[in-house]
């Protein structure tokens, strides 16, 4: 159920992710283009890297990253390439800057927030007096430990 | 016939659940015992009658009825039996009732074995289950009802999606489900709570199992898609932080917080409320599962309900069980008085700095999730979030979940000190850091990631090894606490099969990223590829006709040196009904490392397409969910539940059995 997304991507063509024709004879150039397009998007996939993908439209993107690399671009003038031509969604890895900002940082600050009301809560408890058992009727603390002690 | 009786005990268990909601409810405020007592056959009754339903359905799929349309549409007559049977759930409308059917499961669970439930509460929690079902059956029979039938039938169906038509795959929902729905029953006792007004340690003793049984199935569930995934997709990932699957693992990491938080409310009567806001909270997220994956708002192409009107159906209820509960809680939660006292250096505040992580990630994980869409609705901005931004911003939280993990498993309750601990905890981080150095040494790469990975494996296994070992007592010979061991409770077992499971999964899934390596080429017959010491020759490729597909196999000989280690056999299938092809990798699994082999296309100039790739430790990373789903039965099994459940049948107690 959870795949049915990646199923789709191979509905599309029955091609599997890198071929043999499209790798360069290079291995450092060879390793450098798969590290870039392990962080670009497959377009007509969710969330699956042009890497793994095995849509047309993905090896289209695999040779020209291979194409720019030969053409002697550095990586990220690769990535810039790529992302003047199809956007900012083909980027796995969504840029810092702008709204994303919060996506970013919502983690740290939601563990800061999270942290200072623990520390809050757990200096509290540690000062506070322990409640007396005047809070269950005398049944319910014999029904109580019943049930704890069987 | 059976067919229309499976409708019919559908509409039943509609109204069933339609009383069971109200009358109860009514009784427990009225104290009126008649009424209270309504909802355990009501309940039962709701479940008999959705098994009914579900088992007529799957009558029509595994007798080929293609005048229902859900049949035609997912079902073949030349499908293997099995994969009838798994069809069943293969599509939106089945999976929809095999979610209702374990939520009245659950409710009639409650009704079976919880006879020491005070009879208001038992009613309360019935009465919202039942609520809880009344919102999925209205949901099923209006927008999505599987017994729906063809004027004019077909002679043949259309066949289930053949990626599905997999073992891994046809068990994966059910055990996902059972966790997702498992959390309805954690809702429904948070909220009879509410209502009661008061949260007790007998409360916390009583909710723990679902969320054990949940979080277990969950476990399950998540490993045997990742499993699958591993081997049927064809390169060899394992986890693609797609937001279906983190539809599944954010109930997950919040079921694993609950189930922490719910022993302190247990054993120790503090961090009620929190306890109950995360069982809200972790039902809201199952929903927000069900609604990211039948919805198609997070996943514009997908095969199931591509219906908004689903859809919105879906998020009406997420909406109305979240923002019910949460005012319930805003209300009420005031009420529930901490008594327990603990110091800062404790087991308690330990678990709050687990609740905290796990909290944490789950938001990351939320966050990442939909991030995509509210750029585009409020920034206009079309982007993505994929792996390589929850590798940077998730991981961070399980190291450190990880490094802490062992040190706040042993500090005692209430107050502690953490020199003791450290101290008994020293053989573990020495064998933990040599093993980390080990693995910097003889990787070939500078990267962290493996070596950190072992690190807390060694740290996390000899923690717990540890913890077992210092319970068993400070004085005897070796064979006295030997014995001791074996009679601690089968809880403290739990916990360190679990968390030792933990840390075999973060070893296998470091060591994945960080060291698999891969071979693509072209291979002709006869041709040999070396990869990590290993030898993988193409022996032979032949055409073989499957039940319902054609196959493309590869016949490939394993060797290291001189000596053949196996043979694999990777297929690319042909499903012509369905019109799709699927690839079968081959794979010889290995305690230390699997190589995995795909076939692909013949290529122009003779000879086949051929991937090979080196998997260090990958099968740790589905045997460190198997631990993790074995030390959650181990603590559901826990003498303290097993007797809580039938109270008044046990007979008097003789002294603690050997476990």
């Amino acid at each position: 159920m959870r795949r049915l997304i990646l199923l789709l991507c191979l509905i599309a063509a029955p091609v599997l992710a890198v071929q043999p024709d499209e790798m360069l004879d290079d291995p450092a150039l060879e390793a450098r283009a798969r590290e870039i397009s392990s962080g670009l998007r497959c377009l007509v996939c969710r969330n699956e890297s042009i890497d793994d993908s095995n849509a047309e439209l993905a090896r289209d993107l695999r040779l020209l990253v291979r194409d720019r690399l030969t053409k002697g671009d550095t990586d990220s003038e690769v990535v810039s390439f790529i992302v003047d031509r199809y956007g900012e969604y083909v980027l796995l890895k969504p840029q810092m800057g702008g709204s994303n900002a919060v996506l970013w940082l919502a983690g740290p600050a939601m563990l800061l927030l999270g942290a200072g009301i623990a520390v809050l809560y757990i200096r509290r408890r540690a000062r506070a007096e322990p409640a007396g058992p005047g809070a269950l009727t005398e049944t319910e603390e014999a029904r109580l430990r019943q049930i704890m002690d069987e | 016939m059976i067919t229309e009786l499976g409708h019919f005990a559908l509409i039943l268990a509609f109204c069933v659940a339609c009383v069971q909601a109200v009358l109860p409810l009514i009784g427990a405020h009225k104290r009126w015992p008649g009424w209270m007592a309504v909802a355990a056959p009501a309940a039962t009754a709701q479940f008999l009658l959705t098994a009914a339903s579900f088992a007529a359905l799957t009558w029509a799929f595994v007798t080929s009825d293609f005048s229902l349309r859900l049949v035609t549409l997912n079902s073949h007559s030349a499908k293997p039996l099995l994969y009838k049977i798994t069809g069943v759930w293969g599509n939106h409308e089945g999976s929809m009732l095999l979610w209702i059917l374990i939520v009245t499961l659950f409710g009639a669970c409650v009704a079976w074995f919880g006879t020491n439930l005070p009879p208001s509460l038992k009613a309360r929690v019935l009465a919202v289950q039942a609520m809880i079902g009344v919102a999925f059956l209205a949901f099923l029979i209006f927008t999505s009802n599987p017994f729906l039938r063809l004027v004019v039938p077909p002679f043949d169906g259309q066949d289930l999606n053949p990626l599905l038509q997999d073992p891994g795959l046809a068990f994966h929902p059910p055990f996902l489900y059972l966790g997702y729905v498992g959390l309805s029953m954690t809702y429904s006792f948070a909220i009879a709570a509410l209502i009661e007004g008061r949260v007790d340690a007998a409360w916390g003793r009583w909710v723990r199992p679902y969320t054990l049984a949940a979080w277990i199935f969950l476990t399950i569930g998540i490993a045997l898609g990742s499993w699958w995934a591993y081997y049927e997709l064809g390169w060899g990932g394992f986890w693609f932080w797609d937001p279906v699957e983190n539809a599944s693992f954010m109930p997950w990491l919040i079921a694993a917080a609950l189930l922490h938080s719910a022993i302190v409310v247990e054993k120790r009567e503090s961090l009620k409320s929190w306890t109950i806001l995360l069982a809200i909270i972790a039902f809201g997220f199952s929903m927000i599962g069900a609604f990211i994956t039948r919805s198609g708002v997070l996943t514009s192409v997908h095969a199931f309900a591509n219906d908004p009107e689903r859809g919105m159906f879906l998020l009406a209820i997420t909406a109305l069980f979240m923002m019910g509960g949460l005012t319930m809680f805003a209300a009420r939660a005031s009420a529930m008085q901490a008594k327990g006292v603990f110091a800062v250096k404790s087991r308690e505040s330990m678990l709050v700095l687990n609740n905290l992580l796990l909290g944490v990630a789950c938001f990351i994980v939320f966050v990442g999730t939909i991030w995509p869409l509210v750029s585009e609705l409020f920034f206009d901005r079309k982007l993505s979030v994929g792996a390589p931004f929850f590798n940077l911003a998730f991981t961070p939280f399980m190291v450190l979940l990880g490094l802490v993990l062992p040190v706040g498993a042993m500090l005692p309750w209430k107050r502690g000190s953490f020199g003791r601990i450290l101290r008994a905890l020293a053989p573990a981080f020495v064998l933990a850091i040599a093993a980390g150095l080990l693995a910097f040494a003889m990787q070939t790469g500078r990267s962290a990631l493996g070596p950190m990975g072992l690190f807390l494996a060694a740290w996390l296994v000899g923690g717990s090894v540890t913890d077992l070992w210092t319970r068993t007592g400070r004085t005897g010979d070796i064979r006295d606490r030997l014995r001791r061991l074996t009679r601690l409770p089968r809880a403290d077992w739990g916990k360190a099969v679990a968390h030792g499971g933990l840390g075999i999964t973060m070893a296998g899934v470091a060591a994945m990223n960080a060291w698999a390596t891969e071979d693509i080429r072209v291979a002709q017959v006869g041709d040999s590829i070396d990869l990590a010491g290993y030898t993988v020759t193409l022996d032979d490729v032949r055409r073989v006709q499957g039940p319902n597909y054609i196959s493309t196999t590869g016949d490939f000989t394993l060797s290291r040196g001189d000596d053949v280690i196996g043979v694999l056999h990777p297929e690319k299938r042909f499903y012509p009904v369905a019109q799709m092809p699927t690839t079968e990798a081959g794979i010889d699994n290995g305690f230390l490392r699997d190589i995995y082999v795909v076939i692909g296309d013949p290529q122009d100039g003779g000879g086949w397409a051929v991937r090979t790739y080196h998997k260090p430790l990958a099968n740790w990373i589905w045997g460190g969910a198997i631990l993790m789903a074995l030390g959650g039965m181990l603590s559901l099994s826990d003498r303290r539940y097993r007797v809580a459940a039938g109270a008044r049948k046990v007979a008097p107690v003789q002294g603690v059995p050997a476990e």
